[in-house]
């Protein structure tokens, strides 16, 4: 449904061009759950951004393709773009608390994204936003309606964006790291309710996060990204038991166990991420890899395989 | 919201009896500060100060020097003049306050109108040729001194190019009653009007873009573009309106000061007699009862002003509004 070939994203800045997404090619497949996990800075949010076509920096330059239900998204006039966005394409971000307009009621705010794209009444558009509130899990839904943002804790408000996203039956839904900001057990209900609201609506889900946790209790497949690429993509197993990346390997080194006796520290990834500015030649990864060797120094490429690694090591790919 | 308001006056009556204490201490009782030699010009002897004093009830202790005052103006309405003692000072004042409104509130129609217009505009098209020439204008609009441009206004419209079609229906200076006839009243105003909100209009102006520019940026304007909205709409529905809290801030403190008086600059370059052409006039030869209490009128209109403020944010940010 979604399919992203050779994206390259880079912002011209006034030290030099800086490429924050180099070459990535991704699909996603009608209502499955893809995980993309990665440190910060890594490029998930941005490369998710250009399928949204809400890159506006005029000094971004977006190069490849992305199509979604076989048309070009890349160079698509705004006009068109949102037409989409809202209504095909639907995206929730990280911060409930400054993801709504502080000075309408939500109700209001859920009821404007359905009139943007369907010719109903305002009473009518009014009764789905109470709907879609009950869906949400918000307890009291005609009466949460005329709430403002402020009146609702984080949890409630992320929810309210989970239900105006989902206000038009959108068939992909992007997730931007929609519990990071949120106490973990509003984060295990939100999960849920991700997970539940994904088959009812049949919509495909992109889920971006940074932990490993949090993939591993919601994705069907999993992509690790690292310095605007990917290191590595398959299924969520296979990548959980299997993993081919140094770099996914320590990712996953560094969940705390979920049972027995925790370690002191978990292990870090020494070194830093990769300078978007001066790319390190050779693989992006390199600086930090343990396993480092000659063939390092080209830039190695994901494999045709489902699962497969961008790595020189044997059996990566 | 009953209590609100009882809140409010009790909050108004505070800060005006505060004032009206302070201004009254400086003129009276710092030292050096000896209306009665005022009054007698300079060099009087001593005699005739003596008799200054008993006259004016300088001599009282100075609190009850003050309520004599505060009765004076609130309840007998009969205070006077220091330098013309046949003068009644509460009418004057009352008769400045319609003037003024009116000044303010149509300059202020004016420039809340223009620099919506303008501020919007400008962020909307920003770091273009329309953006850019507009903040410079609107720097213009900032940099010109109100009493030159209102000199420059009177030289254009009163003499210059008076008897030329464009500015014919220009009046002369001075000020129209309403109720006599209110085209008379707008057209001597007009020109007062655009002089007064010129100033803001360059700075609201600027302003409004700036916060628009900064909340073009904020999350929640990035959630209304994921939702498909159309740039106008968010600009309008989303950034505008929240941005206008600010405005409002800003808006009430200007209001309040000019209500209060000053718009003195104006009043004097047309030749209004507002509460600001009053006061100037007082100080200029410490006319101290008139002084007391266009003070005291001021600070009622500024907390009045202030109140209307308070009123603008509960409708319009729901943040303030207490459940
Ligand atoms: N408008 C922009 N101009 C310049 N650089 C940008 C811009 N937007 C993003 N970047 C850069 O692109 C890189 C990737 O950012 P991105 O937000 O995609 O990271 P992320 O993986 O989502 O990280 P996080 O987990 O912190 O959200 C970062 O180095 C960031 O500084
Ligand atoms: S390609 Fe080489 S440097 Fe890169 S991750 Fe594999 S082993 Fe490490
Ligand atoms: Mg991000």
């Amino acid at each position: 449904m979604l399919e992203v070939r050779d994206l390259r994203v880079s912002f011209s800045s006034e030290q030099g061009l800086m490429r924050a997404i180099d070459g990535v090619s991704f699909t996603v497949g009608e209502g499955e759950i893809l995980g993309l996990v990665g440190e910060s800075g890594s490029g998930k949010t941005v490369s998710l951004l250009a399928v949204m076509g809400l890159i506006n920096d005029p000094n971004a330059v977006i190069e490849g393709s992305i199509k979604f239900k076989g048309r070009e998204l890349v160079g698509m006039p705004n006009a068109e773009m949102r037409k989409l966005r809202g209504r095909e394409i639907a995206m929730i971000f990280q911060d409930p608390m400054t993801a709504l307009t502080p000075v309408y009621t939500i109700g209001w705010q859920i009821a404007e994204q359905i009139l943007q794209h369907q010719n109903i009444s305002k009473s009518a558009a009014r009764q789905k936003a109470i709907d879609l509130l009950a869906e949400v899990n918000i307890p009291n839904p005609a009466d949460a309606i005329d709430r403002y943002p402020h009146q609702l804790s984080g949890g409630m408000r992320q929810r309210a964006v989970i239900a105006m996203a989902l206000s038009c039956n959108p068939s992909l839904l992007v997730a931007d790291e929609p519990t990071t900001a949120l106490d973990v057990t509003v984060q295990a209900q939100i999960l849920d309710l991700v997970r539940k609201l994904q088959r009812n609506h049949k919509s495909a889900v992109v889920f971006i996060t940074h932990d490993m946790g949090v993939i591993a209790e919601i994705a069907d497949r999993v992509m690790v990204m690292y310095g605007g690429r990917i290191v590595e993509r398959g299924l969520r197993n296979e990548l959980f038991l299997n993993p081919k990346h140094p770099y996914t390997k320590a990712l996953l080194d560094s969940i705390p166990p979920l049972e027995g006796e925790k370690p002191k520290r978990l292990r870090a990834i020494s070194g830093s991420p990769p300078s978007l500015l001066n790319r390190p030649t050779g693989c992006c990864f390199g600086p930090r890899c343990v396993f480092r060797f000659d063939a390092c120094s080209a830039q190695p490429e994901l494999g045709k395989l489902e699962h497969s690694a961008a790595c020189f090591l044997e059996g990566a790919r | 919201m009953f209590l609100a308001i009882i809140q409010r006056l009790w909050q108004m009556l505070f800060v005006m009896f505060g004032i009206s204490v302070l201004v009254f201490l400086i003129f009276f009782a710092t030292p050096g500060a000896d209306p009665a030699s005022r009054i007698a010009g300079r060099g009087a002897s001593a005699e005739i100060l003596e008799a200054v004093r008993k006259s004016f009830g300088l001599d009282q202790p100075i609190y009850v020097q003050y309520f004599t005052m505060m009765k004076k103006i609130f309840i007998t309405g009969d205070l006077t003049s220091f330098v013309n003692r046949g003068w009644k000072v509460v009418p004057a004042v009352l008769d400045t306050i319609p003037v003024t409104i009116s000044l303010v509130m149509g300059a202020a129609i004016l420039w809340v109108v223009f620099s919506m217009i303008i501020g919007t505009v400008a962020a909307a098209t920003k770091d273009s040729w329309l953006d850019r020439s507009l903040m410079i204008l609107g720097l213009i609009g900032i940099s010109m001194p109100v009493f030159w441009l209102g000199e420059v206004m009177n030289l254009v419209t009163q003499s210059r190019f008076h008897d030329t079609w464009m500015f014919s229906w220009v009046p002369p200076l001075g000020y129209k009653n309403f109720t006599d006839g209110p085209k008379a009243w707008f057209l001597t105003l007009v020109i007062p009007w655009f002089t007064l909100a010129i100033l803001y209009i360059g700075l609201y102006g600027r302003v409004l873009r700036a916060n628009l520019i900064e909340a073009m940026q904020e999350d929640f304007v990035r959630t209304a573009r994921a939702k498909g909205l159309s740039e106008t709409r968010i600009l309008l529905r989303h950034a505008l309106r929240t941005s206008l809290i600010s405005f409002v801030t800003l808006f009430g403190l200007d209001f309040g000061a000019l209500v209060g008086g000053s718009a003195l600059l104006t009043e004097v370059v047309f030749n209004l007699h507002g509460i600001g052409k009053l006061t100037y006039d007082a100080l200029l030869n410490l006319d101290l009862p008139i002084i007391m209490t266009t003070v005291i009128f001021a600070s009622f209109f500024v907390v009045m002003a202030n109140a209307l403020v308070d009123v603008l944010y509960i409708v319009l940010d729901p943040r303030v509004r207490k459940a």
